[in-house]
């Protein structure tokens, strides 16, 4: 073997623009972001999803109704990230987190802006930062931040 | 209340940068010289073009590099006949697996031929580019062409499909 030298190395790009039609549930969902409103889907077994499933997973009937939850609620689980990449939806180190908005009986992933890992603990209480200008996308909610914050 | 939203921008974007390592970056190396590199395997002999650093059937740290010709023969291939972006060959376009003379592996590449000549065993030869515009990529070979030779019978390549 010869001595160890650096080999070639060239940038790489693995990108797909998909654009995604969102069907009458999701559609609803993204258009409840626009007015700063959450929708969950309300299952025959009662219970609520966020964001909605198109189908029943118990039923596997289609999903209909659409209710309000809260726009706060409490992180289930949680990673700190501690160095964000270009396009994450903060540009200074924050979590993902599955946060369990209130009325809902399932989490939802997104950023909470916690300035520092040791703010971070499951259960503790989040709400959303709206953004200003909501066009209908998951970035009209900019991220959860504590609570307390406000 | 918002009508329902219809469509959503839904990216997905990975940035990598790819390391060839030092067999790999050998052989490319060797592209911009006009001469394609090979390593051949100590255990079955057999020649890998484009070089692993291990045989894959072997496990062994591949041995002697091993110059092989810019001719060879087309193994087997496909007819592109739809548009993607960054296409630059004008539909319908021949790529193929071209077994060059003296490697065991098959090398992928275009094949400049009518999409109705293309056939298993047909000989070909690698055109390049000018020695300035070779680059340390197999675009340094625009394309393989037809030599015009009779074809080689599949004998000579079933081992190599």
């Amino acid at each position: 073997m010869s001595a160890a030298r650096p080999g070639l190395t060239a940038p790489y790009v693995l990108e797909y623009t998909y654009r995604r039609s969102l069907g009458p549930v999701l559609g609803r969902f993204f258009a409840g972001l626009v007015d700063g409103r959450i929708l969950g889907a309300r299952t025959a077994a009662g219970r609520v999803l966020v964001p909605p499933a198109e189908y029943d997973p118990d039923t596997s009937e289609p999903v209909v109704e659409l209710v309000d939850v809260g726009t706060a609620g409490a992180v289930v689980t949680w990673c700190w990230v501690a160095v964000p990449r270009p396009r994450h939806p903060l540009p200074r180190p924050f979590a993902w987190a599955l946060v369990k908005l209130d009325g809902a009986d399932t989490a939802i992933l997104h950023a909470v802006d916690a300035v520092a890992p040791g703010r971070m603990t499951t259960g503790m209480r989040v709400q959303v930062r709206w953004r200003g200008e909501r066009t209908g996308q998951m970035g009209d909610i900019v991220c959860f931040e504590p609570e307390a914050a406000r | 209340m918002t009508d329902p939203i219809k469509r959503i921008k839904a990216p997905v974007r990975f940035e990598f940068t790819i390391g060839a390592g030092q067999t790999l970056s050998r052989f490319l190396a060797g592209l911009v010289e006009g001469r394609i590199l090979g390593r051949r395997c100590p255990g079955c002999a057999k020649v890998y073009v484009p070089p692993r650093g291990a045989c894959p059937t072997c496990a062994l740290p591949a041995g002697d590099e091993v110059a092989v010709s810019d001719a060879g023969t087309v193994t087997t291939f496909c007819i592109v006949n739809v548009p993607f972006e960054g296409q630059t060959m004008k539909l319908p376009y021949v790529y193929a697996s071209v077994l060059l003379d003296g490697a065991d592996i098959p090398l992928l590449h275009l094949v400049n031929a009518p999409a109705e000549e293309a056939r298993m065993g047909m000989r070909v030869r690698a055109e390049w580019a000018p020695p300035a515009e070779r680059r340390p990529t197999l675009e340094s070979i625009r394309w393989f062409s037809p030599t015009g030779e009779p074809d080689a019978p599949f004998d000579a390549f079933k081992e190599h499909l």
